[in-house]
């Protein structure tokens, strides 16, 4: 740990020579949020004067809106004007070095089997620093460049391809869209553009991890994939779990476009900062995950396994405008303790012979809250479409809810829509099933919810799926009495 | 091996097992028959540590040790196993990795090195060829969608992984067929040793013609109402419970 935290400091000394520290430091931007700090935010960037006005146009209109609240969540109210919206001034809050960082973080990471240095990312400790991924990130970006794959920040795609982002930026998620995605339109500090040209397969799984900037891009990411005609391309928003006392806004944005034939899959394991036990602290996740599926035969696939946050509100959802495009979500949220979790899919049948399948499996412990909430819409285009959905719910323990609010709108008659739902408690019987074999309380636990949870992990790439399960088994901990 | 005296224990705040004394040493096999809801299924449980069962007097020993102070899983890692009346399904999990996740715990509190991948599929295998399992059944959940027959196998393929020292059986040979009836019961042969005992709870004399017992013993109304060698379990075959009873009660 030592020679890492000696470099890591050199590291961030080097870059003080360059200046970019100071200038962040210096810099005095003020908590709260009005036109100026939106300007503030563009300038920073440099940003082209379309994207400004891209801001301020969501700005004013995110002024009109009111707070959403049909989501089964309870939320004290968020002070927007008690907030920083531009990441540097969180840089000083920083942990120097893992010694800094809570040793009950450090020891979920531990049982994570998280590498060092990917620590030292994940707790926020200098991240501009861990070199080691500087020269992967790099490596990868060349190899990727060679296919024409683009895979960068999104501030440097906006400086490198104006075109691309200003052609698809807001495509699938309008800045008008909600209050949490508009908010995130005016004042999105940075996250990940990637673009696969015609016909590319891309021959590796893309994530967060390799990508320098990820872990500091602050509250409002925004995330931008372009898959264009019969390319294929598989993401994977890396676990990440910054831990702070108070509650923090997380609202990100999440836009997939699938041109004719192609795919895209984006699978996520969510494990921000949930609060305490008491319910103290912890990530309010508000997030926007919308695909297009934009030409015929496209496939957009969504994967989550979400265990983290205090408050999870959530719904990937696809749009199937292609003629027998395919949409998928395959999602596991565990709450427990103090958590909640609202959280589910939309599926918007427009193209004909659009085929959707939903998979969610819900886990409450503790006594946390997890609703399903999933619409399917069948327009009267939507000649032969198809749904299929499964929404189980796992109770553990009898003070915890499940809930589950499918909405089914139909207005073509050829549509097909399948609907099972369960709620099942984890059975004594299979406990002591376990038990008896010699497997413990705590590991018969985690091995029934993981076994529930089968198919949707299943969606997961390998390395994926070995974290998912380990990550359910620690979200799990101190559930069962 | 298995010191039981005076053992009451209640389900549902009803007393099901009223005074229960039984003594099993190593190397023996003690069949307990019996009319239904006499409270076999109960002893079992209570042996093996199931929550539902509640002790309100009396004693378990095994190997000198009270068992009553015992988790579960403490139990089944000090060498207690039990064939489940009925196997439970534990969707999503395949029977592999739950078997190895068992003996691994096992051997662990044993002291032994946890077994690789390779070693544990060794194991299996051998194991498999002795109950004549299908490979297929390996792979599958535990035990969901298994017929009534494959899930007591399984029970007594479990077994013989896991090599207990006191294997409870109950009730393993109902729904057999005649085939695999023998089958279960070479598996059960090939587990008896000297330093190992079977407790085997069944309703018909037909397993112990495969399985021949040391001792079998009547349990009725909570408690153990008459013992005796191998041929009481003829005499109860054509006689019944009903000439028990009387004298019990009386
Ligand atoms: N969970 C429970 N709740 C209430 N009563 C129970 C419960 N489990 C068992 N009992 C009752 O306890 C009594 C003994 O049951 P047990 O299962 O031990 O019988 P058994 O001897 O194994 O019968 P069988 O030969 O039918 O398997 C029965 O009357 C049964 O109804
Ligand atoms: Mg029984």
């Amino acid at each position: 740990m030592t020679t890492s935290t000696n470099s890591v400091e050199e590291f961030a000394k080097k870059e003080y020579q360059h200046g970019f520290i100071t200038d962040i430091e210096t810099e005095d931007f003020p908590k709260g949020l009005d036109e100026k700090i939106v300007r503030m935010i563009s300038a920073k960037k440099e940003e082209p004067e379309w994207l400004l006005e891209w801001r301020l146009k969501a700005y004013r209109h995110w002024l009109t809106m009111k707070v959403p609240d049909w989501a089964m969540l309870k939320i004290s109210p968020i002070d927007y004007q008690d907030q920083y919206y531009y990441a540097a001034p969180k840089m000083k809050d920083q942990p120097k070095s893992l010694a800094e960082v809570d040793p009950e973080l450090l020891k979920t990471y531990e049982k994570l089997g998280v590498p060092l240095h990917e620590q030292e990312l994940l707790a926020g400790v200098a991240v501009d620093a861990v070199f080691d991924s500087v020269s992967v990130a790099t490596t990868y970006r060349g190899h990727l460049a060679k296919l024409g794959i683009i895979f960068s920040s999104f501030s440097e795609a906006v400086r490198e391809h104006p075109d691309l982002v200003k052609k698809y930026l807001g495509s699938v998620v309008p800045y008008t869209d909600n209050f949490y995605a508009t908010l995130n339109s005016a004042v999105f500090s940075d996250g990940s553009f990637c673009y696969i040209p015609k016909g590319v397969r891309c021959p590796m799984e893309l994530s967060t991890y390799f990508r320098i900037n990820a872990a500091n891009t602050g509250q409002f990411e925004r995330t931008l994939i372009v898959a264009d005609e019969g390319a294929h391309v598989s993401y994977l928003e890396g676990c990440t779990a910054p831990m702070r006392d108070e509650h923090q806004l997380h609202a990100a944005v999440v836009e997939l476009v699938a041109m004719k034939d192609a795919t895209v899959k984006y699978s996520t394991v969510q494990n921000w900062y949930p609060g305490d036990k008491e319910g103290r602290g912890g990530i309010y996740n508000f997030v926007t995950k919308r695909g297009k599926c934009a030409g015929a035969n496209s496939k957009i696939s969504w994967t989550q396994v979400e265990t983290g946050s205090a408050i999870t509100w959530k719904y990937p959802s696809c749009i199937l405008l292609g003629d027998n495009s395919v949409g998928e979500f395959y999602s596991v949220a565990l709450t427990n303790h103090h958590q909640q979790a609202d959280t589910g899919t939309k599926m918007i049948h427009i193209g004909r012979n659009t085929r959707s399948t939903i998979v969610s499996k819900g886990i409450s412990a503790g006594v946390g809250q997890n609703t399903y909430r999933g619409q399917v819409r069948i327009m009267k285009s939507a000649e032969g479409a198809r749904n299929f959905s499964q929404c189980d719910s796992m109770l553990l323990g009898d003070k915890c809810g499940a809930h589950t609010f499918p909405y089914v709108e139909v207005s073509n008659p050829t549509a097909t829509l399948e609907h099972e739902a369960s709620t099942s408690k984890i059975g004594e019987d299979q406990l002591f099933y376990c038990r008896q074999r010699g497997i413990s309380h705590e590991d018969a636990v985690g091995m029934i919810v993981n076994g529930f949870c089968k198919e949707v992990f299943r969606e997961l790439p390998m390395e994926f799926a070995v974290e998912a399960q380990k990550l359910l088994g620690v979200s799990l901990e101190g559930s069962v009495g | 091996m298995l010191e039981i005296r005076n053992l009451r224990a209640n389900v549902a705040d009803k007393e099901i097992l009223k005074g229960l004394d039984l003594t099993v040493r190593p190397g023996e096999v003690h069949a307990i028959m019996g009319p239904n809801g006499s409270g076999k299924s109960t002893l079992a449980g209570v042996i093996s540590g199931r929550e539902i069962y509640e002790v309100t007097s009396g004693e378990v020993l095994f190997e000198g040790k009270d068992l009553l102070e015992m988790e579960p899983e403490e139990r089944a890692c000090e060498g207690i196993f039990l064939a489940f009346q009925y196997p439970v399904e534990i969707p999503g999990v395949s029977n592999t990795y739950f078997l190895k996740a068992a003996l691994n715990s096992i051997r662990k509190h044993q002291g032994l090195e946890e077994l690789d991948a390779m070693d544990f599929l060794a194991l299996v295998k051998s194991k498999m060829q002795l109950l004549n399992m299908d490979n297929d059944l390996l792979n599958r959940s535990v035990n969901e969608g298994f017929s009534g027959g494959e899930k007591k196998r399984n029970e007594i393929f479990q077994m013989a992984v896991l090599d207990p020292k006191l294997a409870l059986l109950d009730e393993t040979d109902s729904g057999l067929d005649i085939d695999a009836l023998k089958l279960v019961a070479n598996g059960v042969n090939a587990l008896r040793s000297p330093d190992r005992a079977v407790v085997l709870v069944t309703h018909y004399q037909r397993l112990l013609d495969y399985i021949v017992p040391d001792f079998v013993h009547v349990l009725s109304a909570g408690r153990i109402v008459k013992s005796g060698g191998k041929e009481l379990a003829q005499e109860l075959e054509a006689k019944g419970y009903s000439w028990l009873e009387e004298p019990v009660n009386a």
